[in-house]
C-alpha cells in the first residue's frame, strides 16, 4: 500500500518538474504579493492576550503539572507486544497490581497487541528498580515480547532534569549574547522575550495534553526555541534594514512594511515545515509522536504568531529607533554596520 | 553575486561531489564494505534504538572505594603502631577519617611514624606535594588521619581504570558484536551492547564482585555451634551459594586469591557427566596451593566468591601442578559464567545499574521503517509544494535540497555518526530549513522585481540581501543544536549530530549550490523576465 502511495507520488513529482521546466505551470501565491496588514496596531490585542495566555500556561504548569516521563521520574517502562496477537489489558493489570509495585500504568499503543507499561519509581535506590523489573519480566512471562525496556534509576533521573534545565538556559543565554553582537541589545531583549513567551506556552500544552515530558522534549522545547529565533531573525534582519533605509518613517509603520514584505516567506517556510512534521506525526509511529506533537504546536503554532504579532512590535516599547534623527542622514545605508 | 569563476565552480561542485560520495558505503552490506581499503569504510552507524541492543549505565560504589581506603588505613596503624611498639586504644573509622588515642608521652613518636604512612599522590594530580593522608593532633592523644580529596580523587580515577578492564573482559566473553564501553564522568561506566535483547545475563555477570578465595575450613567448632555465638576470631561465618543456605565456618586467612588464578575453563565431570570448572593459578598461586594442600591433607578447604561459599571439597592428596576443579551444583550456564568471572579476574569495587534501555530488534526495524516512511512522505510533500510554488525554481530548490541531503548522509557516515529515530527526525527537520533558504531568496527575488528591477539584477540583490538573512537564521538555530549536544546523550544527541550537520550542509548548499545552479540558468538563458 505504501509503495503504490510512494510510487504514485514519485510520478507526480516528475510530471510536475518536466512542466515546471517549461513553464507550463501557473505560479501559486499563497499570500499576495503586497500586503498591508496592520500588524503592529494589532499588539493591543495581542499583547493582552499573550499575557494571558502565559498566565493559563503557568498556572497550568503549577496545578496540573507536567507529565515527567520516567527520564526525569524515575523508574521502570516497559513496551511489550503479546504474541498471541491481542494483549488482555484486564489480566495484566491484575497480573501486575499483584505485585505490590506501588503505580502501574498500563496503555495501550498503536495496535491491539501493543501495550505500554509504567512502573513508578521504587523506593530503595538503584537496586530496587532492578528488582522491579525483573519482577514485571517474570510475571509476564514468556507470552510476551519485550520491545523496550527503560530503567532510570533515582540519582540519573535527578541529573537529567538538571541537565536538561541547564541546557534550556544554556542555549537561551548563548543564543542572546549571538544575537546582542548582532544587532543591538533592544532587539535580543525582545527575541528573549518572545523566547520565554515560546517556552512558557508550550509548557503549558504540555502540561494540558499531559505528553510524556522527558528528554526528547526538551530537545523539541530546543528546538522550537531555534525555529522561532530562526524566525524572528529574519523579521529583524529585515527591520534593521529598514531602519537603515528610512531615516523618518514612523516605527510602527516601518515594522509593519518589515513583517508585511516577510510574510509570504513566513507561512511558505511554516507551510512547508508543517507538511514534514505532518509525515513524522503521521508515519513516525509513537516513539517519536510526542516529540512532533510538542514542535507541531510550537513551531506552527506558537513560532510563527510569536514572532509575528510579539517579538517584533515589542521593539516600540524597547525604543528602537527612537534616536534614529540623530544620525547622519547622509551616511550611505549600505556602508553602516549598525543601525 | 552570479558570477563564478571557472575553477570555484569546479571546486564548490567537487566538493559537494566528494561528500555525497562518502555516503556510498552505507548502500552496500557491511561484509562487502570491510573488504575495501579502511579509508572507504566509514558508515553510519545504527543506534540502539533502531538496531536494537542494551544500553546500561553502571555506577561504581563511591562509598566502598572510601571504606576499603579507611580501612586499610586502620590496618596500617595498627601495624606500625605495634611495630613500634606504641599502645594506642580506641582505633576506629569515623566518616571520613580514621581516629587513634595514644599517651601523651607517646604522641610524637606516634605522629612520627603515623606522618611515614601519608604517601605522595603519583599520576596525573602528582604535583609531588600533595599527600593522600592528612594526620593531625586533635589534642588530648587524639590522632585524626583524613583522607585528603585529591587522594580519594585519584584512588576512584583508578578504580574506574581497573572496573572498566575486568567489564570489558567480561563483556567481550558473551560473544557479542561490537559492545562499547566507556567511562562515563567521574563514577560510571557506561556499556552498549548492540543486539542483546534480555540484558538480565549481563546484569548478573557485571553485578558481581567475583572477588575469590580459596580458605581453609575451620574444623574446630561446628557451624551450628558457631551461630550461637562461639565463633573463633579468626574465623568467620559464610553462607552457601546453592540453596538451601547451608552455613560453614571459614578462616579468615585467605590461602590463594583469584587474582592468582591464571584461566579456568568449563568442563564435564566423567564420572557424574556433571558440569565442572577446572582452573590453574599462576606460579605463585601454585606454590601456595601446593604447600597448603600438603599441609592441610584430610581436611576440606572452602572456595569463596564473594563472601559465599562456592564449594568446600575435601583435601585427598596434596595437589602440587597448581591446577584443580571445582564442582558443585553447578548448571552449564552457572558453571560457564564462572569460568567468565575467574578469568576477567574481580571489580576493585561492587557496580550498581543506574540506568538501563533495551531495544528488542523487532521495535527497531518497525522504528526504521516507520522513520523511513515518514522522511519519504514528507520530503515528496515538500517537493510538490515547491513545485507548485516556484515552478522551475522550485526545481533547482529541489534539486539543491536532493543534494544537501546526500551531503547529510556523508558528512554523518565520513565522521561514523550513529543515526537515531530522532536523528531521522533531525533530518526531515533539516529538509524544512533547507527549503526555507531557498524561499528566502526566491522571495526576496520577487520583492526585487516589484521593486522595479530587472531580471538579472533582482535575481543579484535577491541573493545578496537574503544570504545575510540565512547566515544569521541558521547560527542561531545551530546554537540550539550545539547546546541539544553538549547536553544530550544517545538518540538526542543522534538528534543534534543531524540537525547540526544539517544546518552546516543547508548553508553550504544556499551560499554555493543553488547560487551556481541560478548563475547557470541565467548565462545560459540570458532571461527577460524571471518565473517565480
Amino acid at each position: 500500500m505504501t509503495h503504490i502511495v510512494l510510487i504514485g507520488l514519485g510520478i507526480l513529482i516528475a510530471v510536475l518538474t518536466v512542466v515546471s521546466v517549461f513553464g507550463w505551470l501557473p505560479s501559486l501565491r499563497i499570500v499576495p504579493d503586497d500586503t498591508h496588514f496592520d500588524f503592529t496596531r494589532f499588539r493591543r490585542i495581542s499583547f493582552p492576550i499573550s499575557a494571558a495566555l502565559s498566565i493559563v500556561a503557568i498556572t497550568l504548569f503549577f496545578t496540573h503539572g507536567l507529565n515527567f516521563g520516567i527520564d526525569f521520574r524515575g523508574g521502570t517502562l516497559l513496551e511489550v507486544r503479546a504474541k498471541s496477537g491481542t494483549a488482555d489489558i484486564a489480566a495484566m493489570r491484575t497480573t501486575l497490581d499483584g505485585l505490590r509495585l506501588g503505580e502501574v500504568q498500563i496503555q495501550q499503543i498503536g495496535g491491539p497487541a501493543d501495550v505500554l507499561i509504567r512502573v513508578a519509581e521504587q523506593p530503595g535506590g538503584d537496586a530496587a528498580q532492578q528488582e522491579a523489573v525483573q519482577k514485571v519480566r517474570t510475571a509476564l512471562g514468556d507470552a510476551f515480547e519485550y520491545r523496550r525496556v527503560e530503567v532510570v534509576g533515582p540519582r540519573v533521573s535527578g541529573e537529567l532534569l538538571a541537565f536538561g534545565m541547564l541546557g534550556l538556559m544554556l542555549a537561551i543565554v548563548s543564543i542572546l549574547i549571538y544575537l546582542w553582537f548582532r544587532f543591538e541589545w533592544q532587539f535580543a531583549l525582545g527575541a528573549m522575550i518572545a523566547n520565554v513567551h515560546d517556552i512558557v506556552l508550550t509548557i503549558g500544552f504540555m502540561s494540558i495534553s499531559q505528553v510524556d515530558f522527558d528528554l526528547t522534549s526538551i530537545a523539541a522545547l530546543l528546538t522550537i526555541l531555534g525555529y522561532s529565533l530562526n524566525d524572528t531573525v529574519v523579521i529583524y534582519d529585515r527591520i534593521r534594514e529598514m531602519l537603515r533605509r528610512y531615516k523618518k518613517m514612523p516605527m510602527p509603520q516601518l515594522l509593519n512594511e518589515s513583517i508585511n514584505s516577510t510574510l509570504s516567506r513566513s507561512i511558505i517556510t511554516h507551510f512547508t515545515v508543517t507538511l514534514a512534521l505532518l509525515a513524522l506525526l503521521l508515519f513516525g509511529g509513537h516513539a517519536i509522536h510526542s516529540f512532533t506533537a510538542v514542535m507541531m504546536f510550537g513551531v506552527v503554532l506558537v513560532g510563527t504568531y510569536t514572532s509575528i504579532f510579539i517579538a517584533a512590535p515589542i521593539l516600540i516599547y524597547l525604543g528602537v529607533g527612537e534616536h534614529r534623527e540623530d544620525a547622519k542622514e547622509e551616511a550611505p545605508p549600505a556602508k553602516k554596520s549598525k543601525a | 553575486m552570479l558570477y563564478f569563476t571557472r575553477w570555484r565552480a569546479l571546486g564548490i561542485i567537487l566538493t559537494a561531489l566528494i561528500v555525497c560520495l562518502c555516503a556510498v558505503p552505507n548502500f552496500f552490506p557491511e561484509a562487502q564494505v570491510k573488504t575495501w581499503p579502511a579509508w572507504a569504510q566509514r558508515r553510519l552507524v545504527l543506534g540502539l534504538d533502531l538496531q536494537g541492543g542494551s544500553y546500561l549505565l553502571l555506577e561504581v560504589d563511591a562509598n566502598y572505594v572510601k571504606k576499603e581506603k579507611l580501612d586499610q588505613v586502620r590496618d596500617d596503624v595498627r601495624r606500625s603502631l605495634r611495630e613500634a611498639k606504641i599502645g594506642y586504644t580506641g582505633l576506629v573509622t569515623r566518616g571520613d577519617t580514621v581516629e587513634v588515642r595514644v599517651k601523651d608521652t607517646d604522641l610524637q613518636a606516634a605522629l612520627t611514624k603515623l606522618r611515614d604512612l601519608s604517601q605522595p599522590i603519583g599520576g596525573l594530580l602528582g604535583s609531588g606535594t600533595q599527600r593522600d593522608l592528612d594526620i593531625s593532633d586533635a589534642g588530648g592523644g587524639l590522632i585524626r588521619l583524613a583522607l585528603s580529596q585529591p587522594a580519594m580523587v585519584e584512588r576512584m580515577r583508578k578504580t574506574i581504570e581497573q572496573s572498566i578492564q575486568i567489564v570489558e573482559r567480561r563483556v567481550n566473553e558473551l560473544g557479542t558484536v561490537e559492545p562499547v564501553i566507556q567511562r562515563q564522568g567521574n563514577d560510571r561506566i557506561l556499556v552498549q551492547v548492540p543486539g542483546l535483547q534480555d540484558p538480565t545475563h549481563l546484569k548478573e555477570l557485571l553485578g558481581k564482585t567475583a572477588k575469590m578465595e580459596f580458605r581453609m575450613v575451620d574444623t574446630s567448632v561446628p557451624p551450628d555451634q558457631a551461630q550461637r555465638g562461639g565463633l573463633p576470631p579468626d574465623s568467620e561465618l559464610l553462607m552457601s551459594q546453592s540453596s538451601p543456605k547451608v552455613p560453614y565456618v571459614v578462616k579468615k586467612q585467605v590461602l590463594v586469591s583469584g587474582a592468582e588464578l591464571n584461566d579456568a575453563q568449563t568442563g564435564f565431570d566423567q564420572r557424574t557427566n556433571e558440569p565442572i570448572v577446572s582452573f590453574r593459578f599462576n606460579s605463585t598461586g601454585a606454590r601456595k596451593f601446593s604447600q597448603a594442600t600438603q599441609e592441610n591433607v584430610g581436611l576440606p578447604f572452602a572456595i569463596v566468591l564473594d563472601n559465599e561459599v562456592i564449594s568446600a571439597p575435601v583435601i585427598r592428596e596434596p595437589i602440587t601442578g597448581g591446577q584443580g576443579q571445582i564442582s558443585g551444583s553447578f548448571t552449564v550456564q552457572s558453571a560457564n559464567d564462572l569460568a567468565i568471572l575467574m578469568r576477567a579476574g574481580a571489580l576493585p569495587a561492587p557496580l550498581t545499574v543506574v540506568e538501563e534501555r533495551t531495544v528488542g530488534p523487532g521495535l527497531g526495524q518497525d522504528s526504521i521503517e516507520k522513520g523511513e516512511l515518514a522522511a519519504y512522505v514528507g520530503s515528496i510533500m515538500v517537493i510538490v509544494f515547491m513545485l507548485l510554488t516556484y515552478r522551475l525554481f522550485g526545481v533547482f530548490a529541489n534539486i539543491a535540497v536532493a543534494i544537501n541531503v546526500a551531503m547529510i548522509f556523508g558528512l554523518l557516515s565520513l565522521l561514523n555518526a550513529t543515526l537515531t529515530l530522532p536523528g531521522i527526525a533531525g533530518i526531515v527537520l533539516t529538509v524544512g530549513i533547507a527549503v526555507d533558504s531557498n524561499v528566502l531568496i526566491y522571495e526576496r527575488i520577487r520583492e526585487e522585481l516589484r521593486g522595479g528591477r530587472n531580471a538579472i539584477s533582482a535575481i543579484d540583490a535577491g541573493f545578496k540581501r537574503a544570504l545575510a538573512t540565512i547566515l544569521d537564521s541558521n547560527i542561531t538555530t545551530f546554537i540550539a543544536a550545539a547546546v541539544l549536544f553538549y547536553i544530550g546523550t544517545g538518540p538526542v544527541r543522534g538528534f543534534a549530530v543531524t540537525l547540526g550537520i544539517g544546518i552546516i550542509t543547508t548553508v553550504f548548499t544556499a551560499f554555493t549550490l543553488t547560487r551556481l545552479i541560478v548563475a547557470g540558468w541565467v548565462r545560459w538563458k540570458r532571461p527577460q523576465s524571471v518565473p517565480i
